[in-house]
Parts: C-alpha cells; sequence; structure tokens
C-alpha cells in the first residue's frame, strides 16, 4: 500500500487565493491537510520542490495540484521544467483549472500529468476532488 | 467537457493489458461490480495493446476517452515498452495509464511514473479483490476530464 494519506504533502499552485481556501479546506476534511503549501505561480512552486529561494524543500510523498493560467510561470511552462529536471520528472501532479480548452488538456497529458480536472465540473465544492485524491494515495505506490 | 459531475457518465473504454487470465478476468468482474459505465478490452502484451490503440492487425480501435490498466511483466513487450512506444506516439502520446503490477520495485516504479504513468499500483496491495481499485477508476473518471 502506498503511504497513510496524513503522511502526504501537497503543494497547491495556483494564483487564486479563494479557489486556494477552498482547496485546502476539502484537502483538511479528508486528512489530507497536514502538510498543505500554498504558492502562487510555478516559479514558487520549483522553489519549494527544489529548496530554493530560503523555501524549506518539500519532502515525498507528495503530489501537485496545479493551476494552469498564472502569472510568471503558468502551469505549462511548470510541467516543462518538471519533465525537464531529473530530480522531479517523476513527480505526482494533477491540473486544476477553469480552462476547458482541448489543447490545454492534450498538452498537460502529453507533459505527463496525472489528472486534468475542470473547476467548473467541481462546481466550488473540492470535497469530491480531496476524496479521489484521498482513495488515489490510499491505492497507488508512489515513486520512491 | 469531458464528463459533467452528476450527469450521466458517458462510456469510457478500459483497456486491460495483462497476460494472466485470472487477474484480467477479476479486474473485469470488479469493473462491473463498482457500476463503471465501461467497455473493457483486454490485450495480453504491450504489442496487443498497442494494436487495440491504433486499429490494427484486425483490432477494432479502442473509442476514447480512455484509461489503459498496464502490467508490466509480460511477453513479446512489456510494460516499459509500451509506455516508451505511446509517448513517442504524437497519436497516444496523452493517453492515461494506470499500471497494475505484482512488482513493487523500486526501480519498475520510478521509470514507470517517469514515464508517464498516472499512478502504480502493486497488486498484492489491493487484497482478494480489485473493487477498492475499480472504485478509484471510477471516482478519478467522474472527477478528471480525459483526452478525447
Amino acid at each position: 500500500m502506498g503511504y497513510a494519506v496524513e503522511d502526504v504533502s501537497v503543494l497547491v499552485v495556483e494564483d487564486d487565493e479563494i479557489d486556494a481556501i477552498a482547496i485546502k479546506r476539502a484537502l483538511f476534511d479528508e486528512g489530507l491537510g497536514n502538510q498543505v503549501v500554498h504558492v502562487v505561480d510555478g516559479i514558487e512552486a520549483l522553489e519549494c520542490l527544489r529548496g530554493q529561494n530560503g523555501r524549506e524543500k518539500l519532502c515525498e510523498p507528495l503530489f501537485v495540484l496545479l493551476d494552469i493560467n498564472m502569472p510568471r510561470m503558468n502551469g505549462h511552462e511548470f510541467l516543462s521544467e518538471l519533465s525537464g529536471d531529473p530530480a522531479l520528472d517523476d513527480t505526482v501532479v494533477f491540473v486544476l483549472t477553469t480552462s476547458d480548452d482541448q489543447r490545454d488538456r492534450e498538452a498537460v497529458y502529453e507533459k505527463y500529468a496525472d489528472g486534468y480536472i475542470l473547476k467548473a465540473d467541481l462546481a466550488g465544492d473540492y470535497s469530491t476532488l480531496a476524496s479521489m485524491l484521498k482513495n488515489y494515495w490510499a491505492m497507488v505506490a508512489p515513486p520512491s | 467537457m469531458g464528463n459533467a459531475m452528476g450527469a450521466q457518465p458517458e462510456n469510457v473504454s478500459v483497456l486491460v493489458v495483462d497476460d494472466d487470465d485470472l487477474d484480467a478476468m477479476a479486474v473485469k468482474r470488479a469493473l462491473k461490480s463498482v457500476g463503471l459505465n465501461c467497455s473493457y478490452i483486454r490485450a495480453r502484451d504491450g504489442i496487443e495493446a498497442l494494436e487495440f490503440l491504433r486499429g490494427k492487425n484486425g483490432c477494432e480501435r479502442v473509442r476514447k476517452p480512455l484509461l489503459v490498466l498496464l502490467d508490466i511483466n509480460m511477453p513479446r513487450l512489456d510494460g516499459h515498452g509500451f509506455l516508451k512506444e505511446i509517448s513517442k506516439d504524437l497519436e497516444l502520446a496523452d493517453t492515461v495509464v494506470f499500471v497494475l503490477t505484482t512488482s513493487n520495485d523500486a526501480l519498475d516504479r520510478e521509470a514507470a511514473y517517469e514515464k508517464r504513468a498516472a499512478g502504480y499500483i502493486v497488486k498484492s496491495d489491493l487484497g482478494s479483490n480489485y473493487n477498492d481499485l475499480a472504485g478509484l477508476l471510477k471516482d478519478y473518471w467522474n472527477i478528471v476530464s480525459l483526452p478525447s
């Protein structure tokens, strides 16, 4: 079995403050909230994963919840950076976005995202997402 | 839109790639028992799986949206070889693949995630039946918007 869900860290990469709060609350309700780190763009997210620029390095097991449209470094650019970095190319990433653009979806699956989730499908209620993620972690053996 | 929450889910194809008949049958039974509305397709190795995805060699092409459940140790073309093939193929590079294997080898696990597996599941962790796995696939399918 993978890890106990309370041992899993979650990196929420989201520039919308309200969405981030709702996501954090849903993760917490499912017991995934012990270590949730929230950053607002891809650059900060990479700093967390690499422990750079004064940020504490996030340890595995972890997964990333990634928005697409963000300032400075967007979700696509972040995924390209991950797949080009041997230390990070096995990171588990779920994309969570408002974009229903077919090209966005194909691009993220090609760049190794583990799932593409439309915020509109969740209708502001992140509890079903958090519950799926909890089941995912209960069953899946993470990279290392 | 892939699959609006709460709406009647559209049909998803599940391609099970496993050389073990009993395992394949157990997965099929579990998918049915959790009520996942899916078309079940079975391939015995990576080569046959590619034929189903490409609609070649007499295999009817698997319709999207689709999920692949992939064993690692198989004859002819194993799970790693299969993942390598689909990542090189522009038509197939966005395929969502869950690895389902007896191997708990860290090298197998890392290689699978690097080659874009969406999840790596060890068969012995699942116990006597695959209902929990089928339930996860159902939840995943209800929430995630798959390539179409």
